[in-house]
C-alpha cells in the first residue's frame, strides 16, 4: 500500500502509538496516508478506535511476527 | 354551539401525523446534536507518586489525541505532578500489596520473581522506597512506557489545561514559582462548573 509519511512507534507502550500518530497525521495533508508500525498489542483496538473517533480512516492493518502495522488516510 | 365536524376530523390527523414524525425528528435532531458535540473529559488529580502520575497524563494526553476537550484539576498531593522538577516522584510498595515487585534485570527465570517483603522489613529498611522507585523507574524504560515529564508534555501541547488548587498551593506553602508555566489557580468553584459540563469525570 503507499503512503506519505512513516511513523515508528515499534518499542512504544500505551498511549504514545496514538499520541505519535495524532501527530504525525498534522503533518499530513487530507487524503494523505500515514503508516504505523508498532509493537504494542493493545495497538490494534486502539487504533481501530483512534479512527472511528477522530474520522481519519484506518485503510489496513496486519500482523507479521508480533510487528503490527497500519496505514492510516487523514480526513 | 356544537363542534364543526370537519375541523375535529383535520385535528384529528394533524395530531397523529405528529405523533407519528415527532419522535422521528427528535431522534434525529438530538442525534445531530450529539455528532456535533466535541466530548470532553474532566479529571481530578489527587495523588503525587509515580504510579499516580500516570492515569491523569496518560487519560489526559489520550483524550486529547482523539480529539477531546480536556481538563486537569490537581489538588493536594496532585499539585506534586506540576512542580518544574518532577524527577523526584516516588513510588511506595509499602503496604500496597497489589504492587509487583520483580527486578527490571537479570535472565528471565530472575525477572519473573515476584519478591514478596514483608511490610515490617519495608519500613525498616533505609532507603528502600527509592530502590523501589529507581526499579520502578527502569521497569517503565525497559517497558516503552513514556515519562511523566514527556506525557506531561504532549498534554500541554495538545492544549489539556491544567488548574491547581490554590488553596493546595496555600496549605503546602508552595510558591507559583514551583511550578510550570500555562496553569490556571483557581479553586473548586471553577472545577465544578467545567466537570457539569464534561462527559466523563473522573476522580484519580
Amino acid at each position: 500500500m503507499n503512503f506519505d509519511k512513516e511513523l515508528d512507534a515499534k518499542g512504544l507502550n500505551c498511549p504514545l502509538p496514538i499520541l505519535r500518530a495524532k501527530k504525525a497525521l498534522a503533518e499530513l495533508q487530507p487524503g494523505q496516508v500515514l503508516r504505523i508500525i508498532a509493537t504494542d498489542p493493545g495497538s490494534v483496538k486502539d487504533f481501530a478506535a483512534f479512527a472511528k473517533q477522530t474520522g481519519n480512516e484506518l485503510m489496513g492493518s496486519s500482523e507479521n511476527n508480533k510487528v503490527f502495522e497500519f496505514y492510516m488516510k487523514r480526513k | 354551539m356544537g363542534t364543526n365536524p370537519e375541523i375535529t376530523n383535520i385535528e384529528d390527523i394533524v395530531n397523529r401525523r405528529l405523533a407519528e414524525l415527532l419522535p422521528q425528528k427528535i431522534e434525529e435532531a438530538l442525534r445531530e446534536r450529539e455528532e456535533a458535540k466535541t466530548p470532553s473529559l474532566a479529571i481530578i488529580a489527587t495523588k503525587g507518586t509515580l504510579d499516580w502520575a500516570y492515569p491523569p497524563f496518560i487519560l489526559g494526553s489520550t483524550a486529547a489525541a482523539l480529539g477531546w476537550d480536556v481538563t486537569i484539576f490537581f489538588t493536594f498531593y496532585g499539585l506534586n505532578l506540576l512542580k518544574k522538577d518532577i524527577s523526584d516522584l516516588k513510588v511506595s510498595p509499602l503496604g500496597n500489596p497489589g504492587m509487583p515487585m520483580k527486578m527490571p534485570f537479570g535472565p528471565d527465570w530472575f525477572k519473573g520473581i515476584n519478591w514478596n517483603i514483608p511490610n515490617l522489613i519495608q519500613a525498616g529498611v533505609p532507603g528502600f522506597e527509592t530502590v523501589a522507585t529507581m526499579l520502578m523507574q527502569q521497569t517503565i524504560k525497559n517497558n516503552g512506557v513514556a515519562s511523566i515529564q514527556e506525557l506531561r508534555e504532549l498534554s500541554q501541547e495538545a492544549d489539556v489545561k491544567f488548574i491547581a488548587c490554590q488553596m493546595t498551593v496555600d496549605l503546602f506553602g508552595f510558591h507559583h514559582d514551583d511550578f510550570i508555566s500555562g496553569l490556571d489557580y483557581a479553586g473548586a468553584a471553577t472545577f465544578l462548573p467545567v466537570a457539569q459540563q464534561a462527559d466523563v469525570t473522573l476522580f484519580m
